[in-house]
């Protein structure tokens, strides 16, 4: 062993992205400080159902990696926590890390979940891990795989932490087995020291709001792509079964580019995963639903990757009928959704008839992509994701040296796609931390 | 007759159409006619484009702009008809109905026939002020609520309300022309050019500060077309919903009635606004508002725009305010309220014509605040 310390990398973010480049780093010998805002580790691979092209479950390839980050001796895995301060330059980062209170004792949490069945908001609240779909208590873990498998109380839904008051005796402290409920647990600063660091903090998907002539958040069936996932997860709110408004739909039609390539909602850009994810949910309707009518209304079909046209000529083999138009209104008809579209290759403009409607929405930077790049020192490009140092000599570079970017905080990709940066960006990492630790700084 | 599909193609911008289809599939007429902007698009970027004097279609777009304000690519598919229609109306090749109308308004003011001694006597008896005098607020009464008697009760409304909230707001008179926005939109630019030249300085020369119309389609043009200085401009409903809200309105009356609205196309969709005409309703004592299903940025529109009031189009079979007006009725509401001259002749018409007027009544949203005071 060497004597000296050695010098040690920030990923912020633990979604595949940051995941990836975690692993790679700390493979090389390395430390990681693995920061996540989220309680768990995963990110938004972690809501997704299978994964596109080859069907792979989401959760088989993600969880092993989840279960590494966990158990690397070199990660120092910091989840429920944020960035708040970075100072420095290349080589000297000195950060501030919060550590916001779990109201769990990390070290006597077990992860039976005791505290959760006995919680008295238990299937009160909304699950955001489920977009919503789901109801969950105030004291949660994510999803069963989550990684550290440790509860954490909600402090906006807890009837103590909001009210001060939860009745005479805290159910939760009462329920556990292992005394792990803690509310006197206060929110820690961690100062760290590292020679790079890794932005990995994700993307968001557009509120399709924003489009009102779909009628989303006024009709329950017109869903967004990452709800209908989250439908079509064994894990999911329905246990896997698509059920819209309590039954099995006949019908389905998807809309492709709802907010992308659109100058009225400002995201210019194609999304780039919205098609062959349209394909994937096209593909899990007839795998579950073999009778369903699926459409797809699309205005153009990129499907650019590695077996994606082979994917999507499969998809449509499964009797799922791609129509050329991008859909300019839904309203109801009955107890039926209609797609008011032109055909344009019929020419003629149609009304389908559907019970669910699925909307492909834009990916867009983080809500607070302004914030981190205040925070980090970094350039975003006009489009608001993060900027490179040159779009193609030196993509994996933010505009400040020592801090690389990888995942969809650059802009909208796919898992490969994400995977690949993610391990550029940490084999970048590793130069600056080879040559930090040969300067012996 | 000859068209320079190149030169139009560039002076509209047609080349960033990704022929997507979301004009066509949101416009209200195309299910009903062979109107197909999307396609006209593209003939007239390859230079297909029939000769547009056999295209009686070109005079169905009612010019409520759903497709310029859903084209992801700000495309102007209604620009196109618009600019068709403008080489029609050079090649004199235009409907009777439209040219009647335009010379109606280049010779007298409006495009109705009356005579321009007439545009006041709307006002009768109001004693109101000649805003050339000086004023704070300019009214633009508009060529429909000036001279139809069905619409006539709206501006005289209009008028005693500001009276009754004790604004300094004066007219026109004789001296208001047609705001042109019609015009503009069936294709006479050469006659827009004139009213705007005209009504322009004569606006500007009353010195007030705002601008209320009757006419969300005279509000549209002021607003957007007109390039007026140092005059705000709005709707009725934008004024009237203020008055609400700071108190200079008060209601007296309970109205008991059901009442569903009409996003007209030049209030809602063009300029968005939504809410306003739904507080005025909501504030009305004893109103019970009631919302159609297709409303707000999916309402549809009643067919009496961009020239549409003046000639019929193809297809008048399947009017689609017939079909409004059944949506009106099915939400239980016994008056369909609306903010414009033109729906409310256009969907009153239907009403009638579809055996409703039993069970809904079509009624400006001033004719409710009027009981109501």
């Amino acid at each position: 062993m060497e004597s000296r310390k050695k010098p040690a990398a920030l990923v912020i973010g633990a979604g595949i992205a940051g995941i990836q480049a975690a692993l790679d780093i700390a493979s090389a010998g390395f430390p990681v400080y693995l920061v996540e805002r989220e309680p768990s580790v995963g990110g938004r691979m972690s809501q997704l159902d299978k994964t596109f092209p080859t069907l792979d479950c989401s959760a088989c390839i993600l969880t092993p990696k989840m279960v590494d980050v966990g158990q690397h001796p070199l990660i120092n895995l910091m989840t429920y926590s944020e960035v708040t301060a970075v100072e420095g330059e290349a080589g000297a980062f000195h950060v501030t890390v919060k550590k916001k209170p779990r109201y769990v004792d990390e070290d006597k949490c077990r992860g039976c979940g005791d505290c959760a069945t006995a919680c008295r908001m238990t299937g009160r609240i909304v699950d955001t891990f489920n977009q919503g779909l789901g109801k969950r208590a105030a004291v949660y873990v994510s999803f069963p795989q989550a990684v550290p498998l440790i509860y954490t109380v909600d402090p906006t839904a807890c009837l103590y932490l909001t009210r001060g008051v939860c009745g005479k005796t805290f159910k939760c402290k009462d329920a556990c087995p292992s005394g792990a409920i803690n509310f006197e647990q206060k929110e820690q600063l961690v100062e760290l020291d590292v020679a790079t660091i890794i932005v990995a903090t994700g993307f968001d998907l557009m509120d399709p709001r924003k489009k009102p002539e779909f009628g989303y958040g006024m009709y329950p069936n017109v869903l967004t792509g990452l709800e209908f996932e989250r439908l079509c997860s064994a894990a999911g709110p329905t246990g896997g079964k698509i059920i819209v408004n309590g039954k099995e739909p006949k019908q389905v039609v998807f809309i492709h580019c709802v907010g992308s390539r659109d100058s009225h909602t400002g995201v210019a850009y194609c999304s780039r995963i919205c098609c062959m994810y349209t394909a994937k949910h096209a593909h899990l309707v007839r795998d579950k639903l073999p009778e369903a009518q699926v459409t797809a209304f699309y205005m153009d079909v990129r499907a650019f990757g590695k077996g994606y046209e082979e994917f999507y000529d499969r998809v449509k083999q499964e009797r799922v009928l791609y129509r050329r138009g991008e859909p300019s209104e839904v309203y109801k008809r009955g107890d039926k959704l209609v797609v008011r579209a032109e055909d344009t290759f019929l020419r003629k403009t149609v009304e389908v008839e559907t019970d669910v409607v699925v909307l492909a929405t834009a990916v867009v930077p983080r809500s607070d992509a302004a914030e981190v790049a205040a925070l980090l020192g970094l350039e975003r490009s006009p489009d608001g994701f993060m900027k490179e140092a040159h779009p193609k000599m030196r993509p994996i570079e933010s505009t400040r040296p020592g801090v690389f970017i990888a995942g969809c905080n650059q802009g909208p990709k796919d898992i490969p796609d994400t995977v690949a940066q993610a391990k550029a960006a940490a084999s970048s990492a590793m130069v600056a931390l080879t040559r930090s630790a040969a300067s012996g700084k | 007759m000859q068209i320079d599909t190149l030169e139009l193609s560039e002076k509209l911008g047609l080349y960033g159409c990704i022929q997507c289809g979301k004009c066509a599939g949101g416009c209200p007429v195309s299910m009903k006619t062979t109107l197909d902007v999307r396609y006209l698009i593209y003939e007239t970027l390859t230079g297909y484009l029939p000769d547009p004097t056999h295209m009686e279609e070109l005079w169905d777009c009612t010019c409520c702009f759903t497709c310029v304000e859903r084209c992801p690519k700000d495309v102007k598919p209604a620009e196109l008809i618009i600019g068709l229609r403008s080489l029609l109306v050079e090649n004199g090749t235009i409907p009777k109905a439209v040219t009647d109308a335009l010379q109606g308004i280049f010779r007298q003011g409006n495009p109705l026939g009356f005579a321009r001694e007439q545009r006041a006597a709307w006002a009768d008896g109001l004693d109101i002020k000649a805003a050339q005098e000086g004023c704070d607020l300019l009214y633009f009464v508009g060529c429909t609520p000036a001279y139809d008697l069905r619409v006539q009760p709206i501006p005289r409304a209009l008028a005693k309300t500001f009276q009754a909230a004790g604004l300094n707001f004066g007219t026109l008179g004789i001296e208001e022309s047609c705001c042109g926005n019609e015009v503009r939109r069936v294709g006479e630019q050469g006659l827009f050019e004139m009213l705007v030249e005209e009504g322009k300085p004569l606006i500007e020369s009353t010195g007030a500060k705002r601008m209320v119309t009757t006419s969300p389609h005279c509000m549209n043009t002021f607003k957007k077309e007109y390039g007026l200085s140092g005059v705000e401009v709005m709707h009725y409903t934008q004024l009237v919903a203020q008055l609400i809200a700071d108190k200079k309105l008060e209601f007296s009356k309970k109205v008991e009635k059901k009442v569903t609205y009409h996003d007209p196309c030049f209030l809602g969709k063009q300029n968005h606004i939504f809410d306003e005409p739904r507080a005025i309703l909501q504030s009305i004592p004893g109103v019970k508002f009631l919302e159609m299903d297709r409303s707000r940025e999916r309402s549809l529109c009643c067919e009496g725009g961009g020239g549409r009031m003046w000639v019929e189009g193809t297809n008048m079979e399947e009017r689609l305010a017939f079909q409004r007006v059944h949506e009106a009725a099915d939400t239980g509401a016994e008056v369909l309220a609306v903010a414009c001259p033109f729906c409310l002749l256009t969907l009153e018409d239907a009403v009638k014509v579809q055996k409703l007027d039993d069970r809904l009544r079509v009624m400006d949203i001033m004719e409710l605040v009027n009981l109501a005071l």
